[in-house]
């Protein structure tokens, strides 16, 4: 299979490859995104919801790692990426007027996806772990507690922090920076581009990504303000 | 004073390249790989031989001061390449082409070379096609043409306004392949400084590498010059500030000879000078004058009170402007020739109407706003806008003229800070193309054996004026379709000669001349800058060997020329370095060899007592002021022997018999 | 044109003798340069005070002075060829700064632009790249198919003649971030593919030319469109995507 690997260690290989980790990420987000806004209007269906994902064997053992290896191929990959990209320019330049040419998101996209990262480090520490751990460690695989669904008190609990709430609101706004660009720039890296429908992508792109981080700010909002 | 032999093959013109071709010696593939051919510049004759030759088998050395064979001159050109391929089956044809060009060039080209230019003509369009060139096609997916001045049919093939850049690229690919295969080594960033004689034949260079500042040697079996043209004597014109007569003038130096110095092509429609701090001229594509008038006031006063700014040219009357093309050419008006054409701007602008800013006044107007209101007219005729207000009107127009001629109306506007939408051009004349050049004969060899001379470098197949979207056709023929067969013929002698040595006597003294010209420049402490002389040079042949010659101006340019040069050897400061790129001591060693050529320019203009194409003599003219020729004396080409100072050069004529095409007065009346 | 308002301006110039140099830069004062001369003239300014100073005067590329040759690169106040759209260096006027400005003038930066003195950069990379695939495989015989044999479609036509113009100048690598040659290559790329005599080779062609192109050291591609903006010729990157989808159809498709 050389021929994969020459593909891939291409710089258009690695473009390629960045923008379908990237698609699929948005796909993920978007579903996160659906899941979570359920607990705005029914915490049973949330709860419900949140259950069959959490323990459902197929999410579980087939598509959660694949997630996984999305996100950490497309940060690894980026940061590659990043580092090479350096190294093509030695000596910066005295003056530079990058703001003549092209947006601050998408000169600065590994910034706003380290700050992605760090949320994802912080939302790994709050949801994730205790997740892993109560399931797979601790082997309570019922999502109960005290005889209810735990999954939208959790939430709610989490979200009393006001600090913890402002980082999340924080990186939602980098998510929409990186988003902003990342969205119509995967369409373009996999060759996708026509004045057809080039417009209407990254019309798509503007919208996905002011909606899906704005609603998760409502989400998080919503729960701190209603909890007090 | 000899006869050249010009070794033209016998029989009938229409067959005497196919019986030429059938009939010499050809060299086979194995042995065109122990065989090596330089060639000096990349532009489109030296790129497309540079390729051919590869592709043939020769080991070719390329060589271009450029730092790649895609940035010489040839990128430039704009309007269009001619070809006989009648396309449009509007009657065109291989003899009309041939006869067109003779006639555009005044009766002072070799009728046998401009038929086989003609001949071939078809075949570079095939060729740049397959190639991928993207000429511009119309709507059924078949090439498009357009006409050009001085013939009466369309076959001008073109690929928008850079028809030059793409046909170029066309051969920048070609060799890019040979490169990439090792077929072609490239030398950029390279200027060959002499070329090396073994026997009297050429068998090498010696050249600078202009990174380093090393002096190399390089040997070959036949050395190929296709440099370009020399209308940087001039100092301000069209040319690359890098484009030079120096490879001409070292082979010419060596023995070949010299032809027509004199012939320069002055571009009628070019931006004006601005000031004294300029460095080059820019042209304006003659497409413009297909819907452009070009006037100047009719009254003095006029031009006075535009030239104070006290006056804008929308402030004159119609009936107080001089379109004075349309009223010397009636038949022709604004699309006659271009030496035609710019003799007549200059004669205004001598009399006085001039509109330029500088202090002589130097510019006339194009103007499009009668074409604008024409083509709003017609627009608003056509969307039913029958009673449409003038300022609809010039809209309307205005959309049509930006679709034909936007990019060229932005250039101007990037250059000038006019709009010529609302205010018309300012243009006058600038040297454009040099129809003189390195003699050669038939096969494209020079006086000199094994050395041969391709392209605008060469004295060339347009007599004392070209006609527009030949130069491209001439590059390419020479390249891709004439000298690779001639010079074959020439090294079919040379399969058992093997490798040529760089370490002989010859190449030795030529390396130290070259080393001591070098270490002249930079150790001369002189008090004035290379571009100082160069400047003035140009000054002089502008005012005296320009548009416009005559005995006492040219006599006097002489002798000025002499005086700057031997004040350019005595004061001339080159700072910097031998030993590293140092681009002031690039300029000083190509002004020399102007202010050789300079000289040599001005005695040819003196010597040709008519006036022919871009040629003008003051004295043969008719007194309406058009040009007279004087066939029984002149129809020959002036090629000149190096003999030390150019006040010695020694004429050689070639007599130009025209047995083909019958000699007449051109009339654009 | 009076040159009594002209501009004086202080200028900011990179100096480096030659490649293994550190290089620094130099400020210098120029005055009573006019407002119509082109940038380059004022560099031509520049170095006649220098040469009259007893001084180096400053190395950089240049040629056509009409903005087609390719040559001249300056990095001037942060930009490729300075501010102005679809201009070369040498298209830049004077009129475009004010009296008393700072101008910075740099040499393209990129790993795959060694600069030889100077301002003056070595692009042999792109010939590089050229030579590895940047052609169609014709030899020059004469007898070649009729021009006129294959018709094509003039929207194709006109798409390869756009993509065609690049003059090869590299302020596309010097604009972009990551030094990228993405559009230099996707240009030449595109101009074939679209023509029927080049896409015989098309997929051999573009595996080839990314190939050296990442050879040779430039970064990758992470869709700023600042090489769009930048570019003298207004190549777009519609070329960009053309060619990843050459390559990447190719990669699936091709022989190796």
């Amino acid at each position: 299979m050389s021929w994969v690997k020459q593909t891939f260690s291409s710089s258009i290989g690695r473009k390629f490859a960045m923008a379908l980790s990237a698609l699929f990420l948005l796909l993920f987000l978007l579903q996160h995104f659906a899941i979570n806004l359920l607990s705005v209007f029914s915490a049973d269906l949330f709860n419900e919801v949140s259950h069959f994902m959490g323990t459902n064997p197929l999410v579980q053992f087939a598509l959660q790692p694949v997630l996984i290896f999305g996100v950490v191929f497309h940060f690894v990959m980026g940061f590659v990426l990043e580092i090479k990209n350096r190294n093509a320019r030695e000596v910066k330049y005295a003056m530079n007027n990058g703001a003549a040419n092209s947006t601050w998101f998408s000169r600065n996209m590994i910034w706003s996806g380290l700050v992605i990262l760090g949320f994802i480090g912080l939302h790994f520490y709050d949801f994730w772990i205790p997740e892993i751990n109560v399931k797979y460690i601790q082997g309570d695989m019922s999502g109960m507690i005290n005889g209810e669904y735990r999954y939208y008190e959790e939430l709610v609990h989490k979200f009393h922090d006001p600090i913890r709430v402002g980082l999340y609101v924080l990186s939602f706004v980098f998510l929409a920076m990186h988003l902003k660009h990342g969205f119509q720039s995967a369409f373009q890296s996999a060759g996708a581009r026509h004045e057809k429908y080039t417009p209407g992508i990254k019309k798509l792109g503007g919208l996905y990504a002011i909606a899906i981080p704005a609603g998760f700010i409502f989400i998080a909002l919503y729960h701190h303000l209603t909890a007090i | 004073m000899t006869t050249l032999n010009s070794r033209i093959p016998e029989g009938p013109i229409a067959d005497k390249w196919t019986n030429y071709k059938n009939n010499i010696n050809l060299v086979n593939p194995a042995n065109k790989r122990s065989i090596d051919v330089i060639v000096v510049g990349t532009g489109l004759a030296g790129g497309s031989a540079a390729a051919t030759l590869a592709e043939l088998g020769y080991n070719v050395k390329a060589f271009c001061y450029q730092d790649s064979p895609r940035r010489a001159h040839s990128i430039a050109a704009q309007g269009g390449i001619n070809a006989a391929k009648n396309y449009q089956g509007d009657g065109d044809s291989t003899y009309r082409l041939f006869y067109d060009t003779v006639k555009g060039g005044d009766y002072r080209s070799r009728e046998a070379n401009v038929h086989r230019l003609a001949e071939v003509s078809a075949n570079i369009i095939d060729q740049c096609v397959a190639q991928g060139v993207p000429f511009a096609r119309d709507y059924g997916g078949l090439l498009d043409n357009r006409s050009f001045g001085g013939v009466q049919v369309s076959r001008t093939f073109y690929a928008k306004g850079q028809t030059g850049q793409q046909l170029l690229l066309g051969c920048y690919s070609a060799m890019s392949r040979q490169i990439g295969k090792g077929k072609i080594k490239m030398y950029n960033r390279h200027e060959m400084m002499d070329v090396v004689k073994i026997d009297g034949k050429a068998r090498g260079i010696i050249a600078r590498n202009l990174v380093t500042g090393e002096i190399e040697r390089h040997s070959a079996h036949a050395v190929v010059i296709a440099s370009g043209g020399y209308g940087n004597v001039f100092f301000l014109s069209t040319n690359a500030m890098g484009s030079n007569v120096s490879a001409g003038w070292k082979v010419h130096k060596k023995g070949a000879h010299f032809a027509n110095p004199c012939y320069t092509q002055i571009h009628p429609t070019c931006i004006p000078q601005h000031g004294d701090q300029q460095s080059k001229l820019t042209l304006m594509s003659e497409s413009l004058r297909n819907d452009g008038r070009i006037w100047v006031p009719a009254k003095k006063e006029d031009s006075e009170a535009i030239r104070a700014g006290k006056l804008k040219p929308t402030d004159i009357a119609e009936a107080d402007r001089d379109y004075y093309l349309e009223r010397r050419y009636p038949s022709f008006g604004n699309l006659v020739p271009r030496d035609v054409a710019s003799r007549a701007a200059k004669e205004r602008c001598d009399a006085g109407f001039g509109v330029g800013t500088n202090e002589t006044g130097e510019a006339v107007y194009l103007d499009f706003s009668a074409a604008i209101m024409r083509y709003g007219q017609e627009q608003a005729n056509i969307h039913g806008h029958h009673d449409a207000s003038q300022e609809k009107i010039q809209a309307l127009g205005t959309d049509v003229i930006e679709k034909k001629y936007g990019n060229l109306f932005q250039m101007y506007e990037k250059i000038t800070a006019d709009d010529p939408y609302t205010t018309p051009m300012k243009i006058y004349p600038a040297v454009h193309y040099t129809m003189g050049g390195v003699w050669v004969d038939y096969n494209l060899m020079t006086t000199i054996e094994g050395c041969y001379c391709i392209g605008e470098a060469n004295f060339s197949d347009h007599g004392a004026n070209r006609l527009g979207a030949s130069a491209l056709m001439q590059g390419l023929a020479d390249g891709y379709f004439v000298l690779p067969y001639t010079i074959g013929d020439y090294l079919s002698n040379d399969i058992r000669t093997g490798t040529i040595p760089t370490d002989g006597p010859e190449f030795d003294a030529a390396e130290k001349e070259v080393k001591d010209k070098i270490d002249f420049f930079i150790s001369n402490k002189g008090s004035k800058s290379v571009d100082h002389f160069h400047k003035r040079l140009g000054k002089v042949m502008w005012n005296k060997v320009g548009m416009a010659r005559n005995e006492k101006g040219l006599k006097e340019a002489i002798a000025e020329i002499k005086e700057i040069r031997d004040e350019f050897w005595k004061e001339v400061k080159v700072p910097g370095t031998n030993d590293s790129m140092n681009p002031e001591l690039e300029k000083a060693g190509r002004v020399a060899d102007f202010l050789e050529l300079g000289e040599l320019f001005a005695r040819d203009a003196l010597l040709r007592e008519e006036s022919c194409g871009g040629h003008f003599r003051e004295e043969h003219s008719t007194e309406e002021g058009e040009a007279m020729r004087h066939d029984d004396d002149f129809a020959h080409v002036s090629a000149w022997e190096y003999k030390g100072e150019p006040a010695d050069a020694v004429l050689h004529k070639e007599e130009l018999k025209y047995e083909n095409i019958e000699l007449k007065t051109r009339s654009y009346k | 044109m009076s040159t009594t308002n002209g501009l004086n301006l202080t200028l900011k110039v990179w100096r480096q003798k030659n490649d293994k140099d550190k290089g620094q830069m130099e400020t210098y004062q120029v005055s009573d340069i006019s407002t119509d001369s082109s940038f380059l003239e004022m560099m031509d300014i520049l170095n006649e005070q220098l040469i009259n100073e007893g001084k180096d005067p400053v190395a950089f590329d240049h040629d056509c002075r009409e903005g087609i040759c390719g040559s001249c690169s300056m990095y001037i106040n942060g930009e490729a060829h300075g501010p102005g759209r679809e201009i070369t260096t040498c298209q830049l006027h004077m009129r475009e700064f004010k009296n008393g400005e700072t101008i910075y003038i740099e040499p393209w930066r990129a790993k795959a632009f060694p600069v030889i003195k100077d301002l003056v950069v070595d692009r042999s990379s792109f010939d590089r790249i050229m030579a590895s695939g940047g052609f169609v495989s014709v030899n020059t015989s004469g007898n070649t198919q009729d021009a006129n044999a294959i018709p094509i479609p003039k929207a194709d036509a006109d798409k390869a003649f756009d993509a065609a113009t690049c003059i090869g100048c590299g302020a596309c690598v010097a604009s972009c971030k990551n030094s990228s040659a993405m559009l230099f290559v996707s240009a030449k790329v595109s101009q074939f593919a679209l023509l029927p005599q080049g896409k015989v080779e098309a997929a051999e062609r573009v595996q080839n030319m990314v190939s050296q192109m990442d050879d040779e050291g430039f970064g990758n591609c992470s869709n700023t469109g600042a090489c769009e903006v930048e570019c003298p010729k207004g190549i777009s990157l519609d070329n960009i995507a053309r060619m990843n989808r050459e390559y990447l159809s190719a990669s699936v498709s091709a022989d190796k």
